[in-house]
């Protein structure tokens, strides 16, 4: 059972917060999925290889050259905060 | 006009019976009639459906038509679309506007087809009931009380109740071939490298796989025909040929066999559903099928497995939307730091069961717990991989059912989560190994569909669309349409 001080640190791990009155169920479902994943834990699985992938194929390279152009007025119009080209975030530095 | 196929709609365009316009125009009456309550759409594109279908009309006069020019089409709101809203069914992308077309888009376009709209979905494609969108849920065309299933809940909706002949999709655990079979059509996931993944938004990179929701397999062929091959631009993406699946799916077929693993029949299925199935299977042997029982010994593991590898890598993608670059940005308090910054942006963004996901990927990704849940996971991804590769060398399909039941009601399985992630227990064995798998109608429980379901071995999606269209010359449950 996952106790909230670890809610409290997957959270900052994951970067997402979530409100106190959220903790008790979060804990409770989250607790229930590692529930059942732990199921995997009786297979014996001692000499199988870890498929990390559906292809057996080696990954395809390409050459090394510069494709892009620069679209960053196209881009940025999704940005939230642009001032002179630049992503602006919440100051960090005094 | 509205319950014609793609290859009659596609014959009319041609023969002049009716113009890319009139067509567009009928559908979009037909959304705008329908979609108050059904809900199956995110954005509709009016505007640019016309200016399509105006295109689309001018190279039918000069007889320059290609194989989709002038058919109507809804994309899921999961795919790029550029100058038009792409939000993934979530608060995150409420504003994003995708600055270029997604391959599977781009091809579709290029063949001639005119886009109808965008689609509604689970967020960013975790769930299967379409009650995880921000932009609220998809009711089933066949009782409003019900979902329609999800991920691809909007598409799978929009086609049941004929608002689109057509509608792409995408399927990581089953996100095709659930909702396909709760809303009553024809659902194909492609082997896993088929259809290219460029700007089709990421949840689960070596398990998201692009593919159709129609009303029959031989419009799912012509779709995918326009819509698979190899892309530069997706570094998994398969550079193999693609056959001619819409002259293939007519073909007379050869012997085939098809394997039945009884664990799918066990008390997990309801019973009503067992018995549609078993008639299906038995008109499939009639029709020159044989039927083999095999076993799979490991499926029962899909579901935990999945669940550690799909969150794993969800954690890992979604770590992307930060609020910096495009995205949710919330309001932030003088004095508030850079990290608080990021968890609120993504704390308001998301929805509760994409933070489900994203915890449990962060947990089983964590320090200490790496081997016991993901490298394990991957090994048991193996084993069942392996349970299929043993299979096919006895069969050539492996059928089943899609879903455990007929369509639920709203509602009825937010509240524990597990009850809703069993709902996938037959089809995520297929994106576990990377196989082509369908589902289709095959009969009716409590005025509901059925879907069966049918998996290949890789790029075997040619067999498995003439099966199916076999199946579908024999039968007519594909042609049932909900009222209204």
């Amino acid at each position: 059972m996952l106790r909230p001080e670890d809610i409290h640190r997957l959270c900052r791990l994951a970067r997402l917060e979530i409100t106190s009155a959220e903790v008790a169920d979060v804990a409770a479902k989250l607790s229930s999925i590692v529930g059942l994943v732990d199921q995997l834990q009786a297979v014996a699985t001692t000499d199988v290889t870890p498929m990390a992938h559906p292809l057996d194929r080696s990954q395809r390279l390409r050459s090394d050259t510069v494709t892009e152009v620069d679209q960053h007025e196209l881009y940025q119009r999704n940005a939230p905060l642009v001032e002179r080209d630049l992503y602006l975030v919440p100051k960090v530095i005094e | 006009m509205h319950t014609r196929t793609l290859a009659q709609l596609a014959g009319d365009l041609r023969a002049r019976r009716v113009s890319a316009t009139e067509l567009a125009r009928h559908f979009l009456a037909r959304i705008e009639r329908c979609d108050e309550t059904l809900n199956a759409f995110i954005t509709v594109t009016a505007e640019q459906a016309l200016a399509q279908a105006a295109a689309a009309d001018r190279r039918l006069a000069k007889g320059e038509a290609t194989l989709l020019t002038g058919i109507p089409l809804a994309h899921k709101d999961i795919f790029c679309t550029a100058g038009v809203k792409t939000s993934c069914g979530s608060r995150m992308l409420e504003n994003f506007v995708a600055p270029y077309d997604a391959t599977v888009v781009e091809r579709l376009q290029n063949a001639g087809a005119v886009m109808l709209g965008k689609t509604n979905m689970d967020e960013f494609a975790m769930g299967s009931s379409n009650e995880t969108s921000f932009y609220g849920p998809v009711r089933n065309p066949w009782n409003h009380a019900l979902v329609p299933g999800g991920s691809s809940g909007g598409s799978a909706a929009a086609v049941a109740a004929r608002l689109a002949p057509a509608a792409t999709g995408t399927d990581t655990g089953g996100s095709i071939r659930q909702p396909a079979a709760l809303s009553g059509i024809t659902g194909i996931k492609p082997t896993y490298g088929r259809v290219s993944r460029y700007g089709m938004i990421a949840f689960a990179s070596s398990l998201d796989q692009a593919g159709v929701l129609t009303q029959s397999a031989e419009d799912a062929a012509l779709l995918l025909e326009a819509m698979a091959g190899f892309d530069e631009r997706d570094s998994t993406s398969l550079d193999e040929p693609v056959p001619r699946y819409s002259q293939i799916v007519g073909e007379p077929w050869d012997d085939i066999t098809i394997g039945v693993p009884e664990s799918f029949f066990d008390q997990g299925l309801d019973a009503d559903n067992a018995k549609a199935l078993r008639a299906a299977l038995a008109e499939l042997e009639k029709l020159g099928a044989k039927l083999k029982s095999i076993e799979l010994p490991n499926i029962h593991l899909s579901v935990p497995a999945y669940y550690v590898v799909a969150p794993a890598e969800a954690s890992s993608n979604l770590s992307r939307f930060d609020g910096v670059r495009f995205g949710h940005r919330a309001e932030l308090a003088t004095g508030e730091d850079l990290t608080t910054f990021y968890m609120r942006n993504r704390g308001e963004g998301f929805g509760a069961e994409v933070k489900r996901r994203i915890l449990t990927g962060t947990y089983v990704l964590s320090a200490g717990y790496f081997d016991a849940y993901y490298l394990q996971a991957q090994k048991v991804r193996k084993l069942i991989s392996d349970d299929f590769t043993r299979a096919f060398r006895e069969v050539d399909f492996v059928a089943g059912p899609t879903t455990p039941s007929p369509a639920f009601g709203l509602g009825q399985k937010t509240s524990d989560p597990i009850e809703m992630y069993l709902n996938d227990i037959y089809t995520i064995g297929a994106n576990l190994a990377g196989l082509p798998a369908m589902s289709m109608p095959c009969g009716f429980v409590r005025d509901l569909p059925v879907g069966l379901q049918l998996v290949a071995p890789p790029l075997a999606e040619a067999q498995l669309l003439k099966v199916g269209h076999h199946f579908q010359q024999a039968t007519d449950w594909h042609q049932r349409v909900p009222a209204s």
